[in-house]
């Protein structure tokens, strides 16, 4: 995020600014960039910011994006509840989050403008096209005059003009109908965009080439697209506000870089977990937003010994996990809040059984459908507690899409090791979002193969609930001779398994469960930035994690003596977090939900953990967490 | 199931040292006698053989089967079984459930096990009545059962299990009851199936739901309400006095009487018996739904015609996606949209 360097973007957005050539002016040139792509769901605006995306990753500019697409397929055109948004935050400086407001705002059509242009920073720039501003549209948007025409932007720079048109005319020579050639409106758009920020068009003129195949003429017109827009730029340069950026690029270890989002790296670190497991996965699943690219990504690797199978119900997923997981595979199964729920007695009957088996919950607001597609982190409590009886099970969060990678691979392991379900927690953010990912050496991994009983294990008799060290029982595949038994959701009888409802028994087993989980090896917690002790802890787990970071990083650069701490193991806990938490005056614990991981936090350590709170279903803003360390300060 | 070698054993073979926990005289110790003694029969191996069940009384079972074991929890069996197919298909899966287990509860997991045809054995204990939860009317239970959560007597309408099972796409469908001495015959014939087998049971819950099944089910006297089915042979019952036609006109089944030809052998042929042919599903539907009391009971092996199983065909989906694809880990991690710094410039190349 822009942090010193004023972000509007065109030059001669305020006043003060002199009028000479941005780049020759190394405070003109801003650290960041913000930039919002928003349209009618049908216009494209995600495969828009996915190309800009990847071409400003070529650029060197580090970035984090932020897809806000709307819960409907297909919402009628035009309408306030059909605008779908791409939000891209880029720099020449370590970025963490999609951005708070916008520099630049691109609207495709009013009900865009809309929706959007109040989180644009006053004297940002909105581009807007005209092509779309008729009165079927003002309606639609319920605007009564034209807001391009009324002065009601007054505080932004407009920048409207015929889009619509403009791209008419560039696909002329293609023969397409009318519907066809604006179709491409928004190659014209990104066209555009690559001029104002100095990028390529060849990767874009590639991939529109690979992706038309088939239809050369369709590859033609967008490329003939892509170039109109971005030679626009240049006239526009010439005659009014628009001015070309470069923001240098970041110096980064050297490497292999992508981009990925949230559920491909869930995906991928399954695989590799799986992998370092020695064992073909089984994953279960049924569509639920936003938890089904995970499903998507997955029936595409086959060839790494995945199964993928879509059951009937979350209930069937899961079931179908645990079958796989007895059978000798790594049981997976994935959804959301909703979905989640229906898995709770499944869950219980893999603490009982005590079977590996990974669980990855994609949050989203709630309750019940909540809202679909928005994010939220409202599912603690149902991670950590939220099953009948005492069923102990550990938890983990990831806290940006390429964290997910690592944490999906500790899934694995806890559950492999400790013949444990586990629970992954991501959001809906995590999820969407894309950053740059250095790509990791899958061999720099420690591998933790499972292993399967093979013989008696108690002389002449088979325990199957003979405990290791850590607390696991032997895994025991089906079809090994000479071990047959019985396993099941009943209490089962210390070390035989055999039915056993004594109270000595459900004493005993109930304290075996608990310790178990809470045995887990977790990694002492650090302190992301800051001293290990001090006047505040910010604390935070999840995708929190991108605004806590850099407003901790400004707070400390205006001299406040405040720290960041981000919590990965949920469940069990770091041993010493209680003492680092008590180590600091104060405790605050951003989260969006009502207060979920404070009261936990409060629970375990009786620490006096300040909540703040956001249930928007949309994440935090930076200066909301700047503003709170202030307060807490000041 | 699957063919493997044969191993030898006994009956003995097939039991645990669990002490068995049904109310003494339920019709589940019949069950379970046939099973141990159709096992031995099939040559299957103990090691090889898991019995996955639900929860009830009926679901109890596999504690009592010296096999490998899953007692999962209310209605998801057939999901969990599915796993443990899709996990390992060489394993011989059975499923033990109960009419609320598998119907009510479990009632859809019950439809997509059926229509993806997992091989695996069903075996559905109808006692037409909740049997663990002490008594109270089931998705099988008569209208007029009374219990204790309906004292006046149910009104809802029962489900017939085979007509859901043909209706979910089942393609082997039979049925025994649980004192029957042909109940291994039909577990035999069940097994034999490639696919998804359906077994419905009638099973005496003595204490709830007492000799519901007398009608045709009695120790005495009832043999001549039972239709035996037989593949290529006629549908004859009352010791050949009585058949099963087709009313051509109504495009239903009818009761025909039979007489005797000279040697006493029964003349079914001019009755105009049909013979019963497994492959058959339109008559298999008229079968499951044959109104007892004006008919027979119709038992055995009501349909048997088996298309590829879902484990076949998961296989052959892996064998054309994967076809010339080399897992490589490294190589999938680095793919997609993805640029290179070089360690001098430290920007990108
Ligand atoms: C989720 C859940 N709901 C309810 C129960 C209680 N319950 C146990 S068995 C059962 C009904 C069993 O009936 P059926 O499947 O016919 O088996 P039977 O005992 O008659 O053999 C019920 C309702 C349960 N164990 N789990
Ligand atoms: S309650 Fe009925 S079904 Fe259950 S064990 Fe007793 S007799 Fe058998
Ligand atoms: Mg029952």
């Amino acid at each position: 995020m822009a942090t010193k360097a004023k972000a509007e973007l065109p030059e001669g957005a305020s006043p003060q600014q002199p009028d000479a050539v941005p780049e020759a002016v190394p405070e003109a040139v801003p650290e960041a960039v913000v930039v919002r792509f928003a349209g009618d769901s049908g216009d494209g605006m995600q495969l828009t910011g996915g190309q800009f995306t990847l071409s400003t990753a070529l650029a060197g500019n580090d970035l984090a994006t932020f897809p806000d697409f709307p819960a409907e397929i297909r919402a009628p055109q035009g309408t306030l509840f059909g605008v779908s948004a791409f939000q891209i935050n880029f720099g020449s400086t370590e970025i963490d989050t999609a951005g708070d407001a916008p520099d630049v705002l691109v609207a495709m059509n009013p009900a865009a403008l809309k929706t959007n242009v109040g989180a644009l920073k006053p004297g940002g720039l909105i581009i807007a096209d005209t092509g779309e501003f008729n009165r079927r549209n003002l309606d639609k948007a319920k605007y009564e005059t034209s807001p391009l025409e009324d002065g009601s932007l007054a505080k932004w720079q407009v920048l409207a003009f015929d889009i619509s048109a403009q791209t008419i005319e560039a696909v002329k020579p293609f023969g397409l109908g009318n519907k066809e050639a604006l179709r491409s409106k928004n190659m014209w758009t990104l066209g555009l965009a690559l001029w104002m920020f100095d990028r390529p068009r060849e990767p874009i003129h590639q991939w529109l080439r690979a992706k038309f195949k088939a239809r050369p003429e369709l590859a033609d017109a967008n490329i003939a697209a892509l170039d109109a827009g971005h030679a626009y730029g240049e006239t526009a340069e010439l005659s009014g506000p628009l001015r070309q950026t470069h923001l240098p690029p970041v110096p980064t270890d050297p490497g292999l870089y992508r981009t990925i989002t949230g559920a491909e790296a869930v995906s991928l670190g399954l695989v590799a977990g799986a992998q370092l497991a020695d064992l073909p996965m089984f994953f279960g699943g049924y569509p639920i937003t936003p938890a089904s690219a995970i499903l998507h990504h997955l029936a595409r690797l086959k060839e790494y010994h995945v199964t993928t199978f879509q059951a009937e119900d979350e209930i069937a997923a899961i079931c179908s996990a645990i079958g796989a997981s007895y059978a000798g595979q790594l049981g997976v199964t994935s959804s959301s809040g909703p979905g989640i729920a229906l898995k709770g007695e499944a869950m219980g009957l893999a603490i009982m059984t005590e079977l590996p088996l990974v669980i990855v919950n994609s949050q989203r607001g709630g309750p019940s459908t909540g809202l679909p597609t928005k994010t939220e982190q409202s599912d603690l409590y149902q991670a950590v507690y939220g099953r009948n009886g005492d069923a102990p099970m550990p938890v983990i969060a990831a806290r940006s899409p390429s964290d997910a990678f690592e944490c999906a691979i500790e899934a694995c392991r806890i559950a492999v090791e400790y013949m444990t379900p586990v629970m992954l927690l991501t959001d809906g953010y995590i999820a969407n979002a894309a950053e740059p990912w250095k790509v990791p050496d899958p061999a720099s991994y420690a591998p933790f193969p499972a292993q399967f009983l093979g013989a008696k294990n108690d002389g002449e008799h088979l325990l199957p609930y003979k405990r290791d060290n850590k607390g696991a029982r032997p895994w025991i595949k089906p079809g090994t001779p000479g071990l047959m038994h019985r396993i099941g959701g009943i209490e089962k009888g210390q070390g035989t398994g055999h039915i056993d409802y004594s109270p000595d028994n459900h004493q005993a087993m109930t304290d075996a469960r608990r310790d178990k989980v809470l045995g887990v090896a977790v990694p002492d917690q650090d302190v992301c930035i800051g001293a290990a002790t001090g006047r505040l802890a910010v604390v935070g787990w999840g995708s929190t994690y991108g605004p806590i970071h850099q407003a901790v990083r400004r707070a400390r650069a205006k001299g406040l003596e405040v720290s960041h701490i981000h919590v990965r193991h949920i469940w069990p806990m770091p041993g010493n977090l209680g003492d680092l938490l008590r180590g600091f005056e104060q405790v605050l614990v951003p989260e969006m939900n009502t207060g979920q991981f404070k009261t936990v936090l409060r629970d375990q350590f009786l620490v006096d953990a300040r909540p703040l709170n956001k249930t928007s279903g949309q994440p935090f803003t930076i200066a909301e967490l700047e503003a709170a360390i202030e307060e807490a300060l000041g | 199931m699957n063919q493997m070698t044969p191993i030898t054993t006994t009956l003995k073979d097939w039991e645990t040292d669990q002490e068995v926990r049904w109310c003494p005289g339920c019709g589940d110790y019949a069950i379970l006698k046939a099973v141990q003694r159709t096992l031995p029969q099939l040559g299957a191996d103990p090691a090889n053989t898991v019995f996955i069940s639900g929860i009830g009384c009926s679901s109890r079972f596999p504690y009592y089967m010296e096999t490998y074991g899953f007692h999962t929890i209310h209605g998801r069996a057939p999901a969990v079984a599915t796993g443990v197919k899709l996990a390992n298909p060489d394993l011989d899966v059975w499923l033990v459930t109960g009419d609320g287990d598998g119907l009510s509860i479990g009632g859809n997991h019950m439809l997509h096990v059926l229509r993806r045809n997992v091989n695996m054995q069903i075996m559905l204990f109808n006692n037409e009545i909740y049997g663990l939860t002490k008594g109270q009317a089931s998705p099988t239970s008569r209208i007029g059962t009374r219990s204790p959560s309906t004292p006046v007597g149910s009104f809802d309408r029962p489900v017939n299990p085979c007509a859901f099972a043909l209706g979910a796409g089942a393609r082997f469908v039979a049925r025994g009851f649980d004192v029957s001495k042909h109940l291994p015959d039909v577990l035999i014939a069940a097994h034999a199936h490639q696919g998804a087998a359906f077994i419905e049971i009638f099973q005496n819950c003595i204490v709830y739901n007492k000799d519901v099944f007398d009608g045709f089910a009695a120790p005495k006297g009832a043999e001549d309400k039972q239709l035996w089915l037989k593949q290529g042979e006629p549908m004859l019952f009352a010791g050949g006095a009585q058949g099963i036609a087709l009313d051509r006109d109504g495009l239903c089944l009818k009761v025909v009487d039979v007489v005797a030809k000279e040697d006493g052998t029964p003349d079914w042929e001019s009755a105009g018996v049909i013979v019963h042919d497994v492959t058959n599903r339109s008559i298999a539907h008229m079968l499951v739904e044959m109104p007892f009391g004006a008919f027979p009971m119709a038992l055995g092996v009501l349909y048997d015609d088996p298309r590829p199983t879902f484990e076949t065909a998961v296989a052959e989906e892996r064998a054309k996606s994967t076809a010339g694809k080399k897992p490589d880990l490294a190589k999938l991690l680095g793919s997609g949209q993805t640029w290179t710094v070089n360690a001098d410039e430290g920007h990108p190349a």
